[in-house]
């Protein structure tokens, strides 16, 4: 299935992009609702709520936007290629909300009390660490940025999005107590999606190295 | 000190309310349409009209502070045995069958056995005791607990020398409880007490929470509540009581050792490894409030720890 350029530009990114605010939006509008005593989803503690919403959908959006390569290749749908750069940019989004809940609404801005958890809470430092290395892929996502530092040291760039996904995932395994369902789900999601990077370049150095062969 | 502990002549004299008394207060903040009332003595109860089930001596301790709203304490559990969010036991302890319901008395003690729930409260006056409770994920509440001193109900089975702990166990119904289809903790879940901790006049059992049978989601029929300690100890649904003499198996402790110890006191200076224990989250209010050693029952229940290095035993 192909879909032409203007048509993607001018419908489907816009619609897109309302999506994947959504949840963003429906968050700003229960604070709103928050604020003024009125019914909200929430829940009892708003703080917490905030904090595990916004890191969920955060890691949702990083293994999304993960999922867009592989998906595009089995289904042939070339098109979804387009998107992969703004469910990027949505997860650092997210993950960037997620380190304002926790600054603004957990610690109220306790800032002795944050340095403290950065460096003694392991847990919240793999969050930092992942949250510090997104922001070199979030700065080169335009086109410009491509251009300016060259094609190969984008991609090495991006391709920090593996070792990121980990420490996300090991960030959230260490927080929840016990031995809980939600984490391994989407271990396994990220192990899957992982693994075809690898199959992928296992692949192609076998064939390089067949290639090497024959000419020898 | 924030709470009080009446004098034995005030217990003695002070009566149970009258359920009809009880009953017709509720009314008549029913009819008011209050949300939130102040009850004799100035307490503030949330204003929902309760049906008057229990009977028992009103305010036998309090907190001085408004108790956290029923709608908080029903909806917001930790009870991992009906799935780890805190909102699962609301929706799904519903299932949990509390009647009949029996416990295991075992252990070294002269009277072991099994015993019906009316054995075990028949020769006990309930009274309401209000306490804050301090969840190691730090938050907290204050909860109108209604109940009776634990030790009273132990001495019934009349321990022997050697019962130097009490371990306590709860409910394992893979049938009606969906959380135990996955291993979150080795289930049944259990939990400990030094034999002097489980003596303390603080430590009580509850069966009502604001002036009602407790909920399900909040560890109906029987539950521990040891206010000094964190929210884990106070194990929900109790079916055995066990007089053992080495420290037993508290299952968050076997789970990650490093991170909850047997005592569990509520400490602010000694930090849970992956968050800090110096404040908490009162359920309700914005922001933090700082942690009161032993919760606020230091006044109590100090002397209890008087050579123990509390760092080592968390
Ligand atoms: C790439 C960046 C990050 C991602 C994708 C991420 C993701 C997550 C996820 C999925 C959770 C678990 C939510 C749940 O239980 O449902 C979580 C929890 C948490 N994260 Fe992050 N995180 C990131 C960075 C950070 C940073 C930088 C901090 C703080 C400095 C942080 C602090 C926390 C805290 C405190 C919790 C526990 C929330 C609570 O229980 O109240 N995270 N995060």
């Amino acid at each position: 299935m192909k879909i032409s350029v203007p048509i993607i530009r001018r419908y489907l990114k816009p619609a897109v992009f309302l999506a994947l605010s959504w949840p963003l939006a429906w968050l700003v509008w229960q604070w709103g609702q928050f604020i003024h005593g009125q019914p909200n989803g929430l829940g009892f503690n708003p703080q917490e709520f905030t904090n595990r919403y916004t890191g969920d959908w955060a890691l949702r959006y990083i293994l999304g936007g993960l999922a867009i390569t592989p998906l595009a290749r089995l289904t042939h749908t070339p098109t979804l290629v387009h998107f992969r750069r703004m469910a990027g940019l949505f997860a650092f989004a997210y993950a960037s909300v997620h380190l304002t809940s926790y600054i603004a609404l957990d610690q109220i801005f306790n800032w002795t009390e944050i340095w403290n958890d950065i460096l003694k809470r392991t847990f919240i430092t793999l969050g930092m660490t992942a949250f510090t290395l997104l922001i070199p892929l979030a700065v080169t996502s335009t086109n410009k940025m491509v251009k300016r530092v060259g094609a190969k040291r984008w991609l090495w760039i991006h391709r920090m999005i593996y070792p990121i996904s980990i420490l996300v995932l090991i960030h959230f395994i260490m927080m929840r107590k016990g031995t809980q369902l939600e984490p391994l789900v989407y271990g396994a999601i990220l192990t899957v999606l992982l693994s075809y990077r690898l199959a992928v370049y296992f692949k192609k150095k076998a064939g390089f190295r067949r290639t090497r062969h024959k000419s020898t | 000190m924030l709470i009080r502990i009446r004098k034995s002549h005030e217990l003695r004299d002070a009566d149970v309310t009258p359920e009809t008394l009880y009953k017709s207060r509720r009314e008549v903040l029913k009819t008011m349409g209050l949300a939130t009332a102040g009850a004799i003595g100035g307490s503030v109860i949330a204003g929902e009209a309760f049906a008057a089930r229990l009977s028992y001596k009103e305010r036998a301790i309090t907190a001085d502070e408004p108790s956290t709203s029923h709608d908080a304490i029903t909806g917001y559990n930790n009870f991992y045995e009906f799935g780890t969010d805190k909102s699962d036991p609301a929706r799904y302890a519903g299932a949990m069958k509390t009647s009949p319901w029996s416990v295991r008395v075992e252990g070294e003690c002269a009277r072991p056995g099994a015993y019906t729930l009316e054995d075990i409260l028949k020769p006990h006056a309930l009274e309401e005791r209000i306490y804050r409770l301090r969840c190691v994920e730090a938050w907290s509440m204050v909860i109108p607990w209604v109940g009776f001193p634990l030790g009273d109900l132990l001495k019934r089975f009349e321990p022997a020398n050697n019962a130097k702990y009490i371990q306590f166990e709860t409910l394992a119904d893979r049938e009606r409880m969906r959380g135990l289809s996955f291993p979150v903790l080795d289930w049944p879940y259990v939990e400990g007490l030094r034999m002097d901790e489980a003596m303390h006049p603080l430590a009580i059992l509850a069966v009502g929470l604001y002036g009602e049978d407790l909920p399900n989601q909040n560890g109906a029929p029987l539950r521990l509540v040891v206010p000094w300690k964190y929210g884990y100890k106070s194990i929900k649904s109790i079916v055995a009581i066990r007089f053992v003499e080495k420290e037993p198996a508290t299952s968050w402790n076997v789970s990650a050792p490093r991170e909850y110890g047997f005592y569990s006191n509520v400490n602010p200076e000694v930090d849970h490894p992956r968050w800090s224990q110096a404040t908490e989250r009162r359920i309700g209010e914005f922001r933090r409030r700082p942690t009161l050693m032993f919760n606020g029952y230091g006044d109590e229940v100090s002397h209890l720890y008087a050579n123990m290095d509390l760092r080592k035993f968390y």
